[in-house]
């Protein structure tokens, strides 16, 4: 059993696969609704914008950074998009426009830790703030409809019998799992995670790779902004706050270590699964949200003791 | 020797950090199949020399030359293209990827602009063998090596990409005795092949048996330049702690000085 275990531990999917199947099974003894196609959809409508954005996270993460900011970005893209579509510009070039307002604030943030020499919990935990105070200048602290087709469609359409925001999942996952296991960029990542200074000396361009994998995050969180918006056809500029906690705990809670240069990021997917799988699974049994967030902080420590010990057993 | 180009001459090197002057026109010169071992304390300015050599430092002030030519050395690539590689202490491998990744580390090969995986394998595995380096793994992440199997990967990437100028950074002191004989038996292959090797380290008995020449720095100053067997020893750990050239030396004092301001 023991030996099982720590064979588990060198296929991180498969260990973390294994954990969120365990729970599914779990809900689903104790109520017959959790596992129908009806709930399921409603989940990954649910997962779809905490699993975009713990795709950006992870490149971060593996890098040996971090990325506090994304929830604000997320809201300042919304906002670009809401002002603009509200001064009647065209849903579509607002689209764009917003998406690049957030790849933007993240290369601005990966600028600030290259060549600003400033660690990104700083810097992001700036950006954080920098981020969501404009989005409530530009308001002025309102929110706009945005009731328009693309929106709707994005919020509410379906294709193929699978909700739209399934699809931006698959294709941020595909794209990033591709990039960091096939692409010099994705090796570079991993080696900057691994030991900088190396990389420095072998000549990676260390400060250019930050300042793509920044940028990268920023438009991870646009495009997860693009999907809120389509939900709830408008765009508050309080949105997703707090969010980029829920983020990070789906990296870490997936098996991506937070010291950087190990993990796959398709484990984060399966940790942002877990998280939404206990919240919706909890809320079918009628257990009170306050208990929620208790056991998520307990599956998150539970998370990193795992993540230890693997370590442990490096040495 | 002597009327050779030289494969390095570094002129007149000056470097400082904030108040501290780390070197004061320092010149040293290596030749090709050559090794000249770099000797002082801690904070002898060394381990910055070689930094300026392989571009991970600037100099303020002095001048490079590879073969003759005069060298313009920004960065660590700048260093690469001039045949310059650079084996450190520990700072040499990533410890969380394999050896394939750690050998091409910021010269992966590409195809189609995808990683060609199978390519960096299979040279990796043929210039390790052919150095006579054995892993027990390429696929296995390199921290589980041993030192010595680390530091001839390190050695082995220098080579793959054709490394005319080695600097080594005391490479073997994190070594035990055996596998310390691995790296100098591999040193001595490199010299055959004419590679200039410059080996920095702060204890003389380490490097004695192999070097050609030693260049002894003590405040940032080179003391002196020789030949290693034109003194004992002794004599070379008294002039790395006081700073004066040895008595024997001062003879042909002219040779020496001309070792230092050619």
């Amino acid at each position: 059993m023991k030996n099982l275990f720590f064979k588990l531990q060198s296929y991180p999917l498969a260990w973390i696969v294994l954990v969120a199947c365990l729970i599914a099974l779990t809900i689903s003894a104790l109520s017959p609704y959790f596992l129908t196609v009806n709930n399921f959809s409603n989940l990954m409508k649910q997962v779809s914008i905490v699993a975009i954005l713990a795709a950006g996270q992870s490149i971060v993460i593996i890098s040996g950074g971090i990325d506090l900011s994304v929830g604000s970005v997320l809201a300042l893209t919304a906002v670009t998009i809401g002002w603009l579509v509200q001064n009647g510009v065209s849903p579509e070039i607002a689209t764009v426009c917003g998406v690049a307002v957030g790849t933007f604030a993240g290369f601005l943030n990966g600028v600030i830790i290259a060549k600003g020499k400033i660690p990104p919990f700083i810097a992001t935990l700036g950006m954080l703030g920098i981020a969501r105070g404009v989005a409530l200048v530009i308001t002025g602290g309102v929110s706009y409809q945005v009731l328009t087709p693309l929106f709707l469609f994005i919020g509410n359409g379906k294709l193929f019998g699978l909700p739209i925001p399934i699809y931006f999942v698959i294709v941020a996952y595909a794209a990033t799992h591709f990039m960091l296991s096939r692409s010099k960029f994705g090796r570079h990542v991993y080696a900057i995670g691994g030991d900088e200074s190396v990389s420095r000396l072998e000549g990676i361009n260390v400060d250019g790779r930050k300042i793509a994998i920044y940028a990268l995050s920023g438009f991870f969180s646009a495009v997860a902004a693009v999907v809120m918006v389509g939900r709830l056809a408008s765009t508050p500029p309080n949105v997703a706050f707090g969010i980029e906690l829920q983020a990070i705990a789906a990296v870490i809670i997936g098996g991506i270590s937070f010291a950087g240069g190990r993990g796959i990021v398709l484990t984060s997917f399966v940790g942002a699964l877990i998280m939404a799988m206990i919240t919706n699974g909890l809320n079918i049994l009628g257990v009170s949200s306050f208990w929620q967030q208790v056991l998520i902080g307990i599956v998150i420590i539970a998370a990193v003791w795992v993540d230890n010990i693997k370590s442990a057993r490096r040495r | 020797m002597p009327n050779q180009t030289p494969l390095v001459r570094m002129e007149n090197i000056s470097k400082h950090f904030g108040g501290i002057q780390a070197l004061t026109d320092v010149s040293v010169e290596l030749f090709a199949g050559e090794v000249v071992g770099i000797l002082g304390h801690n904070g002898a300015g060394k381990s910055t020399l070689i930094k300026i050599l392989s571009g991970a430092e600037q100099a303020d002030s002095g001048r490079i030359f590879i073969g003759g030519e005069a060298a313009d050395i920004q960065n660590p690539n700048d260093a690469r293209s001039y045949g310059i590689e650079t084996i450190y202490q520990e700072l040499a491998l990533c410890g969380n990827l394999d050896a394939p990744s750690n050998l091409f580390m910021g010269r992966e090969t590409e195809s189609l602009g995808l990683l060609n995986k199978s390519y960096m394998r299979s040279e990796t595995d043929s210039i390790l063998a052919k150095l006579g380096i054995k892993i027990k793994s390429l696929d296995v992440e390199v921290e589980n090596l041993s030192g010595g199997q680390r530091q001839s990967i390190a050695i082995g990437r220098a080579v793959y990409f054709q490394a005319r100028i080695l600097i080594m950074d005391e490479p073997t002191a994190a070594l035990g005795m055996e596998e310390t004989k691995l790296v100098i038996d591999l040193i001595q292959e490199l010299k055959k092949s004419g590679i200039g090797i410059f080996w920095i380290s702060h204890d003389i008995h380490d490097i004695y048996s192999f070097t050609d020449r030693v260049a002894i720095l003590k405040g940032g100053r080179n003391v002196v330049t020789c030949a290693t067997q034109a003194c004992s020893q002794e004599e070379i750990v008294s002039m790395i702690i006081s700073g004066i050239p040895a008595p024997s030396l001062l003879k042909d004092r002219p040779m020496a000085a001309a070792a230092n301001t050619a």
